[in-house]
């Protein structure tokens, strides 16, 4: 729509025309010039915003990366930095494996199986979950979720610790507070519950009706038809809302810094008390303590965070712009 | 599918290949009655090893009954059905349960004082977060003041001016990273940020606005942008074809068109951000005392207040904890009632084009 | 108040893709010419040229001139914005500022432009817009509600009040009645030929009876092929191309034997 002003900058009021032109005319230009100023110059200061981000990281990740071992708050960076790493994967991870199928189900009970007039209502009931702060989300976990679970621990530990396989996972001793990366990661699923569920729901409600139709016209049931129709054409969206619930898990650090009672440890135990802590917890528990090159080692696994967490994001907007593609849609 | 098989239920007297209505429900009762009472006998009846229990008996059961009566195929629809509804009551656990802690244990200290006190020199009891209150509401306001016109003004340019631009896909592109930011990541780059002007160590209210900004900009300029994408653009040319200017064109029909979307983008971004502990934590960090200058000295707020009333109580706790669940209690209300009035706006004013 | 408008060897574009060929035409004032054709044969094009309403349209760019009463419309000195003023126009579906009341639809023209207008003369201009465009008598008790209360016919002409309130010269209409019913319809065309006493009217119309009814001279484009630009293939007083036409595509199009 740019051309519109790029054609008449350059003009004069030239008597031939008449009021066709006009002192007024330069003015309005003026008006015109400011506002696409202020505009494309908002824009471009995100960009400077996003490149101060990233050139502060950068800049301050350097010292803990290239300082001797021994001057360093936390010692060797890599070996710092790499139980926390995991932690952070596996507890998105083990997040994940709770909230994927119960989001896309509950997508399907609103898109799919709840009354039409209630569907609107029972979607804002799941967002009201999206709005809780996730230092409440924080408390309820020590307070409710851990002692309430910590009976389930101490029966699985009791009859799943001793097997092949299993026992990794379900090894004892149990935690005496419940406050394991198991509980962590179940709060956590809380939290991405509602992410996955708000865009898989979208994506099941643009599947073509004439889909579904000729789906129920051949006389298929319902759970049929979802899984002929509805599933395939929501599959990338589901993968990228599982994504940027991903990228969600991977960064939240309350819930964890709260919930876990942490250590610098690698293993798969769910139901101990040693348990692996995240990027995002160590540095909110750390950080109070920290000092000198301790808080550019922190920040150097802040850093470490936010390229794990761009990559998944990127994967998922990726997925999502290919399924635009295909559909056709819009 | 014969209809005469099963003879352990009563209501198997039926037309061929249908349940009756009810069949569900009343199975659901009967698997949860028998599962409460055959876990009493082994002494381990709690009421979550009943409903867990319960719910799967009745799972097995109908899956038999129906694929009995009914047929294999309808037998999996019918689990489809119950499984999906399970996962939606699964999810409204946390949520009510939730809600109800914090009601119940946030109500005991939510008084005059607590939101008349702050926590200068209180050592057990008493006290309040009347600075945190202040505090959370001082950064969330500046966040907003830094965040609405950038967010506003980046989302009129992508929608009205830049077409297919260059530098238009390179602002898409980084709002997407930028929607992608932990928020720990936004405070760590306040802190650095404010630790290289003003020196290292420096707690502010203002970094905290700052980390809150990066958070809250890619979600207004989203919101924003679906808005402005949503005036037709028949609109637009009304007003070109009245003589009207672009800019004005924008300022006078546009924005007015859209301002209830904008409006409630902007409340639903404040209520996101106003949450935010982590990125507050390492920037605006904590104090017992009213602090409403932003550019000096540490800043209470309100998420920062329960996590350090949580996480290191004195002694004795119980006073600690009951601030802690007062301040959980009251940032939920706010939250909740930004949500509201977001929705309310969208509701209320939804554009009426009376096509 | 009425002009004369002359289109000379005028190509439009959009991009690469060349939409209409070297169109010239004289339209004359206080008359309503129709441009009548196919589907995409480019005649909405040719009427949006004239207002430069083509060009907000993204790459969209003319060649040649449009003169209005002998100023050529695309000189480097003319400001689109103002070129708009002088001749109005009237878009397909009623598209009335959902924002605003009757009263300040009408008003928009002035508004939007931060013309200072006092209460009287401001009245003076509602009332003479609506009643310009038939609409007053309809209207009168309620203009402080919004416009898009009205029906549809009701809205097209709320429109038309409010392309005529900033006085202009030439009114275009791109298919005004296509998203209306048939008693709207006739509204709409015994208003243009009211209309026709004060300004220069231009009609797009895919409803051959319709440019039969109310113009007084028509042209009619064509594309020699898909992907062709259109052109424009015969331009005459409407009694002749209707019943006497000279060109065998125009006969075959008027009597239906085509597309």
């Amino acid at each position: 729509m740019s051309t519109t002003d790029a054609e008449a900058t350059t003009s004069q009021p030239n008597d031939t025309t008449d009021d066709l032109t006009s002192l007024r005319h330069s003015r309005r230009r003026f008006g015109d010039k400011v506002f696409k100023g202020i505009s494309s110059g908002s824009g471009t200061l995100i960009l400077v915003i996003l490149a101060a981000v990233a050139t502060f990281l950068v800049g301050l990740s350097i010292p803990a990366l290239t300082a001797d071992a021994e001057d360093l708050q936390y010692g060797e960076f890599w070996s710092y930095a790499l139980p926390f790493a995991f932690g952070t994967v596996w507890a998105a991870t083990l997040a994940m494996v709770f909230a994927v199928p119960v989001a896309i189900g509950i997508a399907l009970f609103i898109s799919h199986y709840a009354p039409r007039r209630l569907a609107q209502g029972l979607g804002y009931i799941i967002d009201l979950l999206a709005a809780v702060p996730s230092v409440v989300f924080g408390l309820w976990g020590i307070n409710t979720l851990a002692p309430m679970m910590r009976p389930l621990y101490v029966w699985l530990a009791d009859n799943f610790g001793e097997l092949p396989v299993l026992g990794w996972f379900f090894t004892g001793p149990v935690s005496g507070t419940g406050r394991t990366i198991l509980t962590a990661a179940l709060v956590l699923a809380v939290m991405v519950l509602p992410i996955i569920t708000a865009i898989s729901r979208e994506v099941f409600l643009q599947t073509p009706r004439l889909h579904e139709e000729a789906s129920l016209a051949l006389g298929a049931t319902r759970w049929e038809m979802i899984r002929q129709a509805v599933l395939p054409f929501g599959t990338p969206g589901i993968v990228s809302a599982c994504m940027l619930g991903l990228g969600r898990a991977l960064g939240e650090t309350m819930a964890i810094a709260m919930v876990l009672s942490p250590a610098a440890v690698i293993h798969f135990e769910l139901l101990t008390s040693s348990n692996p802590n995240t990027i995002a917890g160590n540095i909110a528990l750390a950080f109070p303590e920290a000092f000198g090159l301790g808080i550019n080692q922190l920040i150097a696994t802040g850093l470490v965070l936010f390229i794990i967490t761009l990559a998944v994001n990127m994967t998922a907007r990726w997925v999502l712009s290919r399924r635009k593609e295909f559909s056709g849609a819009n | 599918m014969s209809v005469t098989t099963s003879s352990s239920l009563p209501s198997e007297a039926l037309t061929a290949g249908q349940l009756p209505k009810h069949t569900a429900i009343a199975m659901l009762v009967v698997a949860v009655a028998i599962t409460a009472g055959v876990l009493a006998l082994f002494g381990a009846a709690g009421p979550a090893s009943v409903i867990v229990v319960g719910a799967l008996l009745f799972l097995v059961a109908m899956f038999a009954l129906s694929g009995a009566v009914e047929g294999i195929r309808k037998a999996k629809d019918r689990m489809a059905r119950y499984v999906v509804t399970g996962f939606f009551i699964i999810a409204l656990f946390p949520l009510v349960s939730l809600i109800w802690q914090t009601i119940a244990k946030g109500l005991e200290r939510m008084d005059a004082q607590f939101f008349s006190y702050s926590m200068r020199n209180v050592i057990g009891e008493g006290g309040g977060a009347v600075h945190a209150i202040w505090g959370t509401l001082i950064v969330t306001g500046i966040a907003g003041l830094i965040s609405v016109p950038i967010g506003l003004f980046t989302a009129i340019y992508l929608v009205e001016y830049s077409g297919r631009g260059r530098l238009a896909a390179a602002i898409r592109f980084f709002v997407d990273v930028m929607t992608g930011i932990p928020s720990i990541v936004a405070g760590l780059f306040a802190y650095t940020l404010f630790s290289f002007v003003f020196g290292p160590g420096t707690n502010s209210g203002f970094a905290g606005a700052i980390a809150l900004s990066v958070l809250m900009i890619p979600t207004v300029v989203r919101s924003v942008e679906e808005m402005l994408r949503l005036v037709p653009n028949e609109l637009r040319e009304a007003s070109y074809a009245l003589g009207v200017p672009k800019w004005r064109t924008i300022a006078k029909v546009v924005l007015p068109t859209a301002l209830a979307g904008i409006v409630t983008g902007v409340v639903l971004s404040v209520a996101r951000v106003i949450g935010e502990t982590a990125p507050l934590l390492v920037t605006a960090g904590i104090t017992s005392s009213l602090n409403v200058n932003p550019f000096a000295d540490p800043m209470a707020t309100l998420p920062v207040f329960v996590y350090y009333q949580y996480i290191t109580p004195g002694v004795p706790q119980d006073p600690f904890y009951a601030r802690a669940w007062a301040g959980a209690l009251t940032l939920i209300l706010i939250v909740m009632g930004l949500n509201a009035i977001g929705r309310l706006i969208a509701w209320k004013f939804a554009p009426k084009t009376g096509r | 108040m009425s002009k004369r408008i002359e289109l000379k060897d005028l190509n439009i574009f959009y991009g690469k893709f060349h939409a209409v060929k070297s169109v010239n035409m004289t339209i004359e004032p206080r008359a309503v010419t129709a441009f009548i054709g196919s589907s995409g044969c480019g005649k909405s094009t040719v009427l949006r040229s004239i207002n430069r309403m083509h060009e907000v349209i993204d790459g969209a760019y003319v060649e040649g001139q449009v003169l209005l009463d002998g100023v050529d419309l695309y000189d480097k000195a003319v400001d689109p914005v103002r070129v708009r003023r002088h001749i109005g126009m009237v878009f397909q579906r009623p598209n009335p500022f959902p924002t605003m009341s009757i009263r300040e639809n009408i008003l928009a023209g002035v508004r939007l432009n931060n013309t200072k207008i006092s209460r009287s003369e401001a009245d003076e201009l509602v009332e003479q817009s609506l009643r310009g465009a038939n609409l007053w008598n309809e209207v009168k008790d309620r203009l402080d509600r919004p416009g898009s209360g009205l029906s549809g016919g009701q809205q097209q002409r709320l429109c038309i009040a409010r392309a005529i309130a900033v006085s202009p010269d030439v009114l275009l209409m791109d298919e005004p009645c296509s998203a209306l019913d048939p008693i709207s319809t006739l509204a709409i065309e015994d208003l243009i030929k009211e209309l026709k006493e004060t300004y220069t009217v231009v009609i797009v119309t895919h409803n051959m009876q319709q440019a039969a009814r109310v113009s007084d001279s028509t042209a009619f484009f064509n594309l020699k092929a898909h992907g062709q630009p259109g052109e424009l293939i015969e331009y005459g007083p409407t009694e002749k191309i209707f019943h006497n036409p000279d060109q065998k595509a125009t006969e075959d199009y008027i009597t239906g034997r085509f597309g």
